[in-house]
């Protein structure tokens, strides 16, 4: 039998903060799919970037345990493709800002074996501190 | 002044658009240490076409990736203030009324023309960073971000091809776009799903275009850092694609997606041992060697799978150069 979704204040309270950080009409979203069909990463993550936008949409903040957030790297696909004209990339952007402003980090840049550092350009290494660091 | 009044108002004038050209640069971090072979092939080219890009003095880090969420001003401050030293090479006469900023790597161009529309759409967010910024000249938003490759698209094909002396025939070249060439809209130079602007070039050095259907897929961008593997399996899956249209290279303006599809195949070649290792070169490299430059322009020997056997192969490159 089908569950009732109950959606609490504090769901309610998430779901706003992501609205105002991402600048997105996420209830717009009519889950068509064409960003998950869309996304070059999709065999790394844990939810279909679809599915982020149905629990962003319920303001279920578990969301901010997903691989997925991470994993975007703004490549806009989804974007230009997203019928309702969401972006995505900004919904993605505005999680991992909510994370990052908690000051926890998703990367340590001391982990990168220094032969790597050698040879990553300064854009690989600015991106991902930019991306993945608060 | 817009955008398009800009253009207009250049053509009004009746400045060449193809010649005598002085133009800001914005080279960014990486075109100095591991894509030289971008800068110094794209330099030479710009050269032999009469096209002066003149670096922007103290220019800074322009970000690497467009901050998106609503309220981090903070983030756009470093593009601004490259702007403002476009607007001080107009009045110390560095370049005479050219509002244009040309970047050559394809994410310094994405991050800084977002910022540059941010501050267009929104002249609140312009204001504030002005304010904070008061030591610098404000930012009057007449600056005009583009790509060399709008650059090259402007100049008459005729010109290019006349600039070609050692003809790439026989080579089959697979055009790699990736994202901030073509994305978001209002940003991109090219249709974001069927792009050509590197084919035409392509073809007027002779060379055979390919078509890749992963032309456009993300080659996964600066989660090459800690997901190495990740990057290797879009590589992967990009090359593979470019190989079976029958590519013998394939051509990017993206330093980033140039590692990530180059140095990355040491990855693919430890998981897939019959993978054929693939050359990725910068368009400009292709150019320089068709417009009879030598290695101090074409740099291939910065390219991790060396190009220049294949080159060879095809008698583009003679044995020992």
């Amino acid at each position: 039998m089908a569950e009732k979704t109950v959606i609490t204040s504090a769901d309610r309270e998430f779901h706003e903060r992501i609205v105002a950080l991402s600048g997105q009409a996420l209830t717009m979203c009519d889950q068509c799919g064409t960003c998950t069909a869309s996304c070059p990463m999709i065999n790394e993550m844990d939810v279909m970037p679809s599915q982020l936008m149905r629990m962003v949409q319920l303001g279920d903040a578990g969301v901010l345990e997903t691989k997925t957030m991470w994993l975007c790297a703004s490549c806009f696909a989804c974007t230009v493709r997203c019928p309702r004209g969401l972006d995505l990339s900004k919904v993605a952007e505005a999680l991992r800002q909510v994370t990052l402003r908690k000051a926890i980090d998703r990367i340590d840049i001391r982990q990168i074996p220094a032969e790597e550092f050698e040879e990553l350009p300064q854009i690989a290494l600015v991106g991902a501190l930019r991306k993945l660091t608060g | 002044m817009t955008q398009d009044n800009d253009h207009a108002s250049r053509e009004e004038r009746g400045e060449s658009k193809t010649g005598g050209l002085k133009l800001p640069y914005y080279p960014g971090c990486t075109l100095k240490t591991t894509a030289r072979n971008l800068e110094d092939s794209a330099l030479a080219v710009a050269d032999a076409l009469g096209i002066e890009l003149v670096e922007l003095p103290r220019w800074n880090c322009c970000g690497v990736v467009a901050s998106l969420t609503d309220d981090d001003l903070m983030r756009h401050m470093g593009p601004v203030r490259n702007f403002i030293r476009v607007q001080e090479m107009n009045s110390t006469g560095l370049v005479e009324d050219e509002l244009r900023l040309v970047a050559l790597c394809s994410m310094c161009f994405n991050t800084l023309k977002q910022t540059n529309k941010r501050m267009h759409e929104r002249p609140k967010d312009l204001k504030s960073i002005n304010d904070l910024m008061y030591r610098e000249e404000d930012y009057r938003g007449e600056v005009e971000v583009v790509h060399f490759l709008e650059i090259l698209r402007e100049i008459e094909p005729e010109r290019i091809a006349g600039l070609v002396s050692d003809p790439l025939e026989g080579l089959k070249v697979a055009p790699y776009y990736g994202c901030t060439l073509l994305r978001p809209k209002g940003i991109g130079i090219d249709d974001p799903e069927r792009p050509t602007a590197q084919d035409d070039l392509i073809r007027l050095l002779g060379a055979t275009v390919v078509d890749n259907p992963r032309k456009t897929v993300c080659c996964g961008s600066y989660q090459t850092d800690d997901n190495k593997d990740a990057v290797a399996n879009l590589a992967y899956d990009i090359l593979t694609h470019a190989r079976a249209a029958g590519a013998d290279v394939v051509t990017t303006f993206c330093p980033l997606c140039a590692f990530n599809l180059d140095n990355r195949q040491r990855v693919v070649m430890e998981r897939h041992p019959d993978f054929e290792p693939m050359p990725v070169l910068y368009l400009t490299q292709l150019m320089a060697l068709a417009f009879g430059f030598g290695e101090e322009a074409c740099r291939f020997d910065l390219n991790y799978t060396d190009p220049r056997e294949v080159l060879e192969a095809s008698r583009l490159v003679r044995e020992g150069s």
